[in-house]
């Protein structure tokens, strides 16, 4: 009887028992996840693109607008004689020239102003029948807290009797306020999504493991470490959820995309201010990266968690 | 004691039961000693395969210690497992083979899970393939063979990694009495030549007559007897090379 053509054994006769294989090359055919969870991801992960893209969107909105408003007041003066008006706005601009906080000063044109109304009140506007407020437009050097606002206000009672100071950005306060929770919803819209990924592949990877279970033990009986295992198991999420993470991202900003033209096409100078910059769109990259971590995370858990509760 | 000592398996009052069913196994002391070649028989239920279990690591007793390869089972972390089942080659009783890989696969699985490199696989399975007279048959998956066939494919994953112990749960059930002469005969030129302790569970008593050197463990409704004296102490010395076998 011949001796079975054996691999030959260590130097030291010991049994071979070699570190675990890094990677796991061909032990198994791909084990499958389940035919939808790439479609899964793909759909999941483009609404948190256009989540984080609508999000980031009105950050830039509300911060452009902020900016704009912020080192700006407007100062009303309300007088009914028209022949005052001009006199009362110039008196305005005298006073509110000599302070550091201002770097300009201008009337508004009764031309402009009435252009403004005409739109509201017809050739009223125009006709002199309607007392129509001086209007002056007062560039700050910097943002202003309330307190300073309120001291220009004083300032101008004393001199100018009648006038009312306006700091812009209050105007648009409850916008802001309302921007805010918008991109709170945003924020809570990608978490829910999130949350919805891992526990898609959370089921999948249970699946999976439970189709292959036997094929699993047999490996475990034979050897095989969790590690390897699972890397068998991480190799096919790697690639399902590389898939649907970048149809969703292709999907996600071509939604994004479209959304920006329609906005674009509006020509209105408060949606222009919520434009995309290069690092936003950075970001939104960044998301289908993070859902591949994500799913990886989660199906290396779910699978390391199962697979403890085997000998 | 290291495991190259005297002992390569020792179980001491072991007892296995499933769940909170009556023991299957009860009081199990014995020890298994290098190069030794024994038989494990019974009735059909008497706990064959429930102590091949606890010899292949895919179950841990219920009570008693188990020492293997000097090491405590018992307590051993779950991490540590795979390195001692790496030592053993197991023949399963419905030969356990992965459905979806080919009988060149199957048989490389010990070694690629040990790491070896492609090269050694290659050669090693296509000879061990060769050997067991499957290798037309490489490319073939198990539910294309024959229970035969696939019972040669299970015996070649068992020993292609020169296991310090192989473990075998019926392994001549399903082959013509010519291959089960051959694959017996496998079975002691890795016990003669290359040391493997080996285990083998079957109801075949005409088996038992063809390894004269072999020790007998009988197991009666869950109860060790020792018909040969394979569990006695001092040990019998681990099996003599045989007559006509080269120095």
């Amino acid at each position: 009887m011949s001796v079975p053509p054996l691999p030959e054994a260590p130097d030291d006769g010991a049994v071979a028992v070699a570190a675990p294989a890094q990677g796991a090359p061909r032990l198994l055919p791909r084990p499958r996840m389940g035919g939808l969870i790439p479609w899964v991801i793909a759909i999941l992960i483009a609404l948190v693109v256009i989540a984080a893209a609508g999000g980031l969107a009105l950050r830039n909105l509300a911060e452009n607008a902020r900016t704009e408003l912020a080192a700006a007041v407007t100062v009303q003066v309300i007088e009914p004689n028209p022949d005052l008006r001009g006199a009362r706005g110039e008196a305005v601009v005298a006073a509110l020239r000599g302070m550091e906080l201002v770097r300009t000063v201008r009337v508004v044109p009764q031309e402009e102003l009435a252009a403004l109304l005409e739109p509201w009140l017809g050739e009223g506007a125009t006709s002199g029948d309607v007392p129509i407020p001086v209007l002056v437009d007062v560039e700050l050097t910097r943002r202003a807290a309330p307190a300073e606002i309120a001291a220009i206000a004083r300032a101008l009672e004393t001199r100018v009797p009648g006038a009312r100071i306006d700091a812009q950005s209050e105007w648009l306060r409850p916008v802001y306020s309302a921007l805010g929770a918008l991109q709170w919803l945003a924020l809570g819209l990608i978490g829910v999504v999130a949350l919805a990924t891992a526990a898609a592949v959370w089921l999948a990877a249970r699946n999976a493991l439970a189709q292959h279970r036997e094929t699993v033990e047999i490996i475990h009986l034979l050897g095989g470490t969790d590690r390897q295992i699972i890397g068998i198991f991480l190799g096919t999420v790697l690639r399902e959820a590389a898939f649907g993470a970048a149809l969703g991202t292709i999907l996600g900003a071509g939604a994004v995309w479209l959304l920006g033209q329609q906005f674009a096409a509006l020509d209105s100078g408060m949606a222009s201010g919520g434009g995309l910059a290069p690092t936003d769109w950075l970001a939104i990259a960044m998301v289908p990266l993070a859902g591949v971590l994500l799913a990886l995370a989660t199906a290396r858990m779910t699978i390391a968690l199962a697979l403890r509760d085997m000998l | 004691m290291n495991e190259r000592g005297a002992e390569i398996v020792k179980f001491d009052n072991v007892g296995l039961r499933y769940g909170t069913d009556p023991e299957v196994l009860s009081n199990l002391s014995f020890t298994l000693y290098p190069g030794s070649f024994y038989f494990l028989t019974g009735a059909s239920g008497a706990g064959k395969t429930s102590l091949l279990k606890l010899l292949y690591l895919a179950q841990r007793p219920s009570r008693g210690a188990i020492r293997m390869f000097g090491q405590d089972v018992m307590t051993m972390p779950r991490e540590r497992l795979p390195d001692l089942r790496r030592r053993l080659g197991v023949v399963f009783q419905n030969f356990r083979l992965v459905p979806h890989l080919t009988a060149f696969d199957n048989v490389a699985l010990p070694l690629r899970l040990a790491g070896a490199d492609e090269a050694r696989i290659i050669k090693a399975v296509s000879d061990m393939l060769e050997w067991v007279g499957l290798a037309h048959r490489a490319q073939a998956i198990p539910a294309t063979m024959s229970g035969g066939e696939q019972q040669r494919v299970a015996i070649a994953r068992a020993v292609i990694a020169r296991p310090r112990m192989l473990i075998a749960d019926e392994p001549t059930g399903n082959v013509d009495p010519e291959m089960a002469l051959k694959l017996l005969r496998l079975f002691e030129a890795l016990n003669n030549r290359v040391g493997t302790t080996v285990v083998v569970a079957t109801h075949d008593v005409h088996l038992l007559k063809k390894v004269p050197d072999s020790l007998i463990m009988r197991l009666n409704k869950g109860q060790l007897s020792d018909p040969t004296g394979a569990l006695r102490y001092p040990p019998r010395p681990a099996a003599a090379p045989r007559a006509g076998d080269p120095a």
